[in-house]
């Protein structure tokens, strides 16, 4: 199986048809695991059972990430290669890397809220999620903006690379504003060094949350393939003559 | 009165569908909201304290913002030739147009404003008060913006012409608006006086509104 | 039902297009207007629809519905087609039979007479440029409206959906309705002829 059989996008669907089924077992068990195993884990003697939000923020924050990685490298697919499944897969991948950092920043807030006193402190890692999620809102607006997709498809690549390249440069700009007006924060998320009790069912987790993301993707590319099709058929009907 | 229910129907609709007219008001209020502490430094007290002030600029902006193609569209395609030789007077297709922007574009600003007045460490009567001031205000924003909409398609021009008409025109509703954010949180007595002008000038609107942007549009067709 | 105009006078940007223009037009008669390019025939168009003001003369008419005016009478069928890509076709039809007001007919039997009614749920975004004129002549069809204002009917029309426009023309005047049309295509009925910008050759 290679990239060239999954550019006929009739293959694609065959292919995902049989696959999806194992994937969304294999995430939920993955998932009820690491559940389980988040749950048996020991409270933290500093920050109690808050500590555990942790399961769940951290897999979130590193696939708000990874996702903007998978756009960029569709963007590079639409723009390099011309592969015809690249701008379905940057187009799809759009709301669930949206969905992935909105639940990352709330986890975060949720984190934030015993150890500030306030739901939302400027931290610089938060302060950073959201500018990344108003990234993400921004690229989402701009696919719906344009109707023809293979032009909002070029328009959307455009800008999730020059996104790729300004993530670093905001994250360090946000970082050096932070350190400028408060010195040091008590406690950072994901700061602590981290005990083998945690890290286990952690890595357990971020494994499921990436099958997760592995799962809803490629759901959301047969979706989007069909409601493609739909569009075309369509316009194919409106140009037919009357019988 | 069919014919202003179709025509507030169907503006919705084609937000709706279109781009997501209303879900890009809502991010522009999100980002100049966020922009702010970047201004003014992380400092929660001072951000608690210019609360009201920022959610009021932002709101102000977004709403004037999404205003721009308000009778553009309808110039542009032809719609507007029809509408004027409608059944129904111009005034009221302007006053049903101007509540079909308010309930896409002006709406969402207050339902975003809780999680707004987060970020802004609000607390929640804080956070009640401006979207209670927003809703009373906003319609305000909403007529006289209509006006520098109508203006702005009789000149053929849009943007940021429009914002400098209309700037200055809503001066007053962000006077009394954030006047009565600030009083509910500082002194509850002082929150009826503002919150009553705020009000009075979204009913002035009302009747001012669509009567200049209806003269405007006829002597701007041709 | 007569259509009256006397002493008509157009300015356009401080330009005169046209002056001194009369003409009548009874129930059931079709104008064409015709004249080179600039000579005003979508100016006199615009003018009787009431979306330009006119700078002299009046114009009248009369019968049937005296409170109205004309332009609430009057259907105008312009170069711009008015339909929103968003919505489907019924839902721009129906948009304007509820918006115009005034007696309406089915929308069916109107999608129906411009051969639209297989692609009724579609979004008229997927149009081509002569369908999405056909749909705009289906407005014409769900309202009832006496005085039509026809700006290059055919254009972008097939030969099927001329012979169509001329037939729906042809009803429109068998019912008593009055037509003025701005043409440099044959309509395909029997039209007085009404020439403006004589002045410029």
């Amino acid at each position: 199986m290679t990239l060239i059989d999954l550019a006929n996008p009739t293959r694609f669907l065959s292919l995902t048809a049989k696959i999806l089924p194992w994937l969304a077992g294999a995430t939920a068990l993955l998932l009820a695991l690491g559940l389980y195993q988040s749950a048996l884990a020991p409270d933290d003697y500093q920050q109690g059972a808050t500590v555990k939000i942790m399961f769940i923020h951290v897999p979130n924050a590193w696939l708000s990430m990874f996702v903007w990685g998978v756009m960029s490298l569709s963007a590079l697919g639409t723009l390099v290669w011309r592969h015809p499944l690249a701008d379905v897969s940057a187009k799809a991948a759009a709301p669930i890397g949206a969905a992935f950092t909105f639940l990352a920043l709330v986890t975060g807030s949720l984190w934030g809220r015993p150890m500030w006193g306030t739901y939302w402190e400027w931290d610089a890692r938060l302060t950073s999620m959201l500018i990344l999620f108003l990234m993400y809102l921004g690229l989402i607006a701009l696919w719906r903006a344009v109707e023809d997709p293979s032009r909002a498809a070029r328009a959307a690549a455009v800008l999730t690379l020059v996104g790729a390249i300004n993530i670093p440069i905001i994250k360090f700009s946000v970082d050096w504003w932070n350190t400028l007006h408060q010195p040091a924060s008590v406690l950072r998320i994901g700061g602590s060094t981290l005990d083998k009790a945690f890290l286990i069912p952690l890595l357990v987790m971020a494994v499921a949350f990436s099958l997760l993301f592995v799962t809803l993707h490629l759901a959301a590319m047969r979706n989007e393939i069909l409601r493609r099709r739909v569009r075309a058929l369509q316009m194919q009907q409106a140009s037919l003559p009357r019988r | 009165m069919t014919a202003l229910a179709a025509l507030v129907r169907r503006d919705i609709q084609v937000a709706l569908r279109v781009g997501g007219g209303a879900l890009i008001g809502v991010l522009f209020f999100l980002t100049v909201v966020v922009l702010m502490p970047f201004a003014v430094g992380p400092d929660l007290a001072l951000l608690k304290k210019l609360g009201p002030a920022i959610l009021w600029l932002g709101a102000l902006l977004a709403s004037l913002l999404t205003l721009d193609r308000l009778f553009a569209a309808d110039h542009d395609d032809g719609s507007l030739d029809l509408l004027t030789m409608s059944r129904t007077p111009l005034e009221l297709i302007c006053l049903a147009k101007a509540v079909a922007h308010w309930l896409v574009a002006g709406l969402p600003l207050i339902v975003a404003t809780p999680i707004l007045g987060l970020l802004l460490n609000l607390d929640t009567d804080a956070t009640v008060a401006v979207a209670l001031t927003l809703l009373a205000g906003t319609p305000a924003l909403t007529f006289t913006g209509m006006i520098g909409a109508a203006l702005a398609v009789a000149l053929r021009r849009g943007g940021l012409l429009l914002a400098v008409l209309v700037l200055p025109l809503s001066i007053p509703v962000l006077i009394f608006g954030v006047a009565a954010a600030n009083a509910a949180v500082i002194e509850p007595a002082g929150f009826g006086a503002p919150f009553s002008i705020l009000c009075a000038l979204s009913l002035a609107g009302l009747v001012i509104g669509p009567l200049a942007a209806a003269a405007s549009l006829r002597h701007g067709l041709d | 039902m007569r259509l009256t105009a006397t002493g008509l006078r157009c300015v356009r940007g401080g330009r005169e297009i046209f002056d001194g223009l009369d003409f009548m037009a009874e129930a059931g008669e079709a104008l064409a207007v015709v004249g080179a390019n600039g000579a005003g025939k979508t100016s006199l168009l615009r003018l009787i629809a009431g979306l330009i003001a006119p700078a002299g003369g009046t114009l009248a008419l009369d019968g049937g519905g005296a409170d109205l005016s004309v332009a609430e009478r009057a259907h105008y069928l312009g170069h711009r087609d008015a339909l929103k890509s968003a919505l489907s076709v019924t839902e721009n039809l129906a948009f304007w039979r509820a918006a115009l007001g005034g007696a309406t007919a089915n929308l069916d039997t109107a999608l129906k007479a411009v051969g639209l009614d297989h692609i009724a749920d579609l979004p008229a975004a997927y149009l081509s440029a002569g369908q999405r004129r056909r749909l705009s002549i289906a407005r014409l069809l769900a309202v009832r409206r006496p005085l039509w204002l026809l700006d290059e009917p055919t254009s972008s029309l097939d030969a099927g959906g001329q012979a169509m426009m001329a037939d729906l023309m042809r009803d429109h005047l068998g019912g008593g309705g009055i037509i003025v049309a701005a043409t440099h295509l044959p309509l395909g009925i029997a039209a007085r002829q009404l020439r403006i910008g004589e002045r410029v050759s």
